[in-house]
């Protein structure tokens, strides 16, 4: 098979070179050298807070942490360079634009969620639905797995007012429809929010292309470091929210008695920010756009195609998520027939090979799908053939020692 | 090390105790929310003393194993006795190491079966109520 990337892209991430095969990147990805390097540099030449000193090493640090404000931008197609707003992670922006657009909305309005969201796109809503008297709707996949734009439609109502929902299933890897969603959704006057933390790693996405309202990712499921997200937002939006936190750097005045807000992107990004994560952030977007994500696309798809058929060859393999396999990418979520994921993880581990076992903090899917938990491959640019080779070996070795 | 010895995949595949005690002085269920794995516990008290003990629920070899196991040694205990049983008494019935994780999994049964027993009825209530 032909190999865009090959395994010498390896050596640029030194956990790697302790010879795992690493398929649990729908969790976290590994981080290249470049990225750790590009931290290490921030607190050796420029360790200083941004945005306020009066002072060289200060205004070091500001620049290199706003240029990374402009490759985001230019990364996801955003119009505006303020319409990118740092958070702490995925949960950290969903939390946020909930809390945002939930104090827009009046008791009685309606939001609608699909069934197959992360608890990070679930939770946040229920706690705003309950302070606020909202209510929930679900989008629920039909009898094939998928999702359908005219059972969106059937679910509006002139209270119906937000429309959040995963671009990429984490738990299953499926694709949802976003541009003829997101088409319909503003056809009703919704706002669309996006959990775009498993495709923005994997897939070239222009927020303007497809004119979402709000879209949410972290640095850390594409070779960037932990506590890193991102709140995409379109301007004229963001400007007449509120903010949902207070602190230093967010204000304009402040008196004693109140305060006006700091411009965009300031007025949502309250407290020192984390400086040198966004600055790795910046490194891992640099280290994507060389090899292309259009390049990282075509590889993770070969290497899911090529897993697939290997794994849906052995016996007594259930492959959860829609029955047509091509709406799913970079992510294999599956049962063995009487072996728990639990020990199908752990007889893995023992033969180098990393994935994830539970309810990948999807419990409405699990129970959708009659299950309690499922075994989840995830693959990322820098897998091999080999490493599916690995985990494929690893899972027949698992049914040899539990189904004699 | 292979955590996957003989035994523990002898009690996972023919489990001890299995099955519900209709007339059982204490039901009880735990959860664990890492896994998604549920366990029901059935036990009925003589003289202060565990006299039969069944379970039901889903698991992986390790909580399946570790509660097949720990149901074994705790009849005819008393409460005490099995107030005092420790994490380690799990892993010394199953001969191996865990690490946190899978931990969790092995300890799902003791968890249950404390709780248990602070439900279960005393002697001096049971001579009441009869």
């Amino acid at each position: 098979m032909e190999r865009i990337l090959t395994k010498k892209i390896q050596q640029d991430f030194p956990l790697l070179q302790r010879g795992v095969a690493y398929l649990d990147n729908a969790s976290t990805t590994q981080k290249p050298q470049a990225v750790l390097d590009a931290m290490n540099a921030y607190y050796t030449e420029c360790c200083a807070n941004v945005h306020r000193g009066i002072y060289a090493i200060s205004e070091d640090a500001s620049a290199r942490f706003e240029a990374v404000r402009d490759q985001v931008q230019q990364f996801i197609g955003a119009g505006h360079r303020e319409e990118i707003i740092f958070t702490s992670g995925t949960t950290a922006s969903l939390n946020m634009i909930a809390r945002m657009l939930g104090a827009t909305c009046s008791a009685g309005d309606e939001i609608i969620l699909t069934e197959m969201e992360h608890h990070a796109n679930l939770i946040p809503w229920q706690i705003v639905a309950r302070e606020r008297g909202l209510k929930l709707q679900f989008l629920r996949a039909r009898e094939d797995g998928e999702i359908y734009a005219e059972d969106l439609q059937a679910l509006c109502t002139p209270r119906t007012k937000i429309f959040a929902l995963t671009h990429l299933s984490n738990a299953s890897g499926y694709r949802t429809p976003l541009a003829e969603l997101t088409r319909l959704a503003h056809e009703q006057h919704l706002l669309v929010v996006v959990d775009a933390a498993q495709s923005v790693p994997h897939i070239p996405i222009n927020v303007a292309e497809l004119d979402i309202d709000f879209l949410t990712f972290s640095a850390h499921k594409m070779c960037g470091p932990t506590g890193v997200g991102v709140l995409y937002g379109k301007k004229a939006l963001l400007e007449r929210l509120e903010p949902a936190f207070g602190g230093g750097h967010m204000i304009a005045h402040v008196t004693l008695e109140g305060s006006t807000w700091a411009e965009l992107p300031m007025k949502l990004e309250p407290g020192t920010p984390n400086i040198a994560g966004i600055i790795g952030f910046g490194a891992a977007l640099t280290y994507l756009s060389q090899i292309g994500m259009q390049a990282i696309e075509q590889h993770i798809h070969q290497l899911h195609t090529d897993a697939l058929k290997k794994l849906t060859a052995l016996p007594g393999i259930r492959i959860l998520g829609p029955k047509d396999h091509s709406t799913i990418t970079g992510i294999l979520s599956f049962a063995v027939n009487g072996i728990h994921p639990h020990d199908i993880a752990s007889v893995l581990d023992n033969e180098g090979v990393a994935v994830r076992a539970g309810h990948h903090c999807a419990q409405p899917l699990m129970t959708a799908w009659g299950v309690s938990a499922t075994t989840r491959a995830s693959f990322y640019f820098y897998n091999t053939e080999e490493d599916v080779n690995r985990f494929i070996a690893a899972i027949q070795k698992t049914q040899q020692l539990f189904l004699p | 090390m292979n955590i996957y010895q003989e035994e523990i995949l002898e009690h996972y595949r023919h489990p001890h105790n299995t099955g519900q005690l209709e007339h059982a002085d204490v039901v009880q269920q735990e959860y664990n929310p890492f896994c998604g794995d549920k366990l029901t516990l059935y036990l009925t008290f003589v003289d202060n003393k565990v006299a039969e003990v069944r379970f039901m629920g889903e698991g992986c070899a390790i909580s399946q194993a570790a509660t097949s196991m720990l149901t074994d040694k705790i009849a005819g205990m008393t409460r005490k006795q099995i107030q005092q049983l420790t994490k380690e008494d799990v892993l010394q019935l199953l001969g191996i190491e865990l690490g946190p994780t899978r931990l969790k999994c092995a300890l799902l049964s003791l968890q249950g079966i404390h709780h248990a027993i602070q439900q279960a009825p005393t002697p001096t209530s049971k001579d009441v109520t009869a």
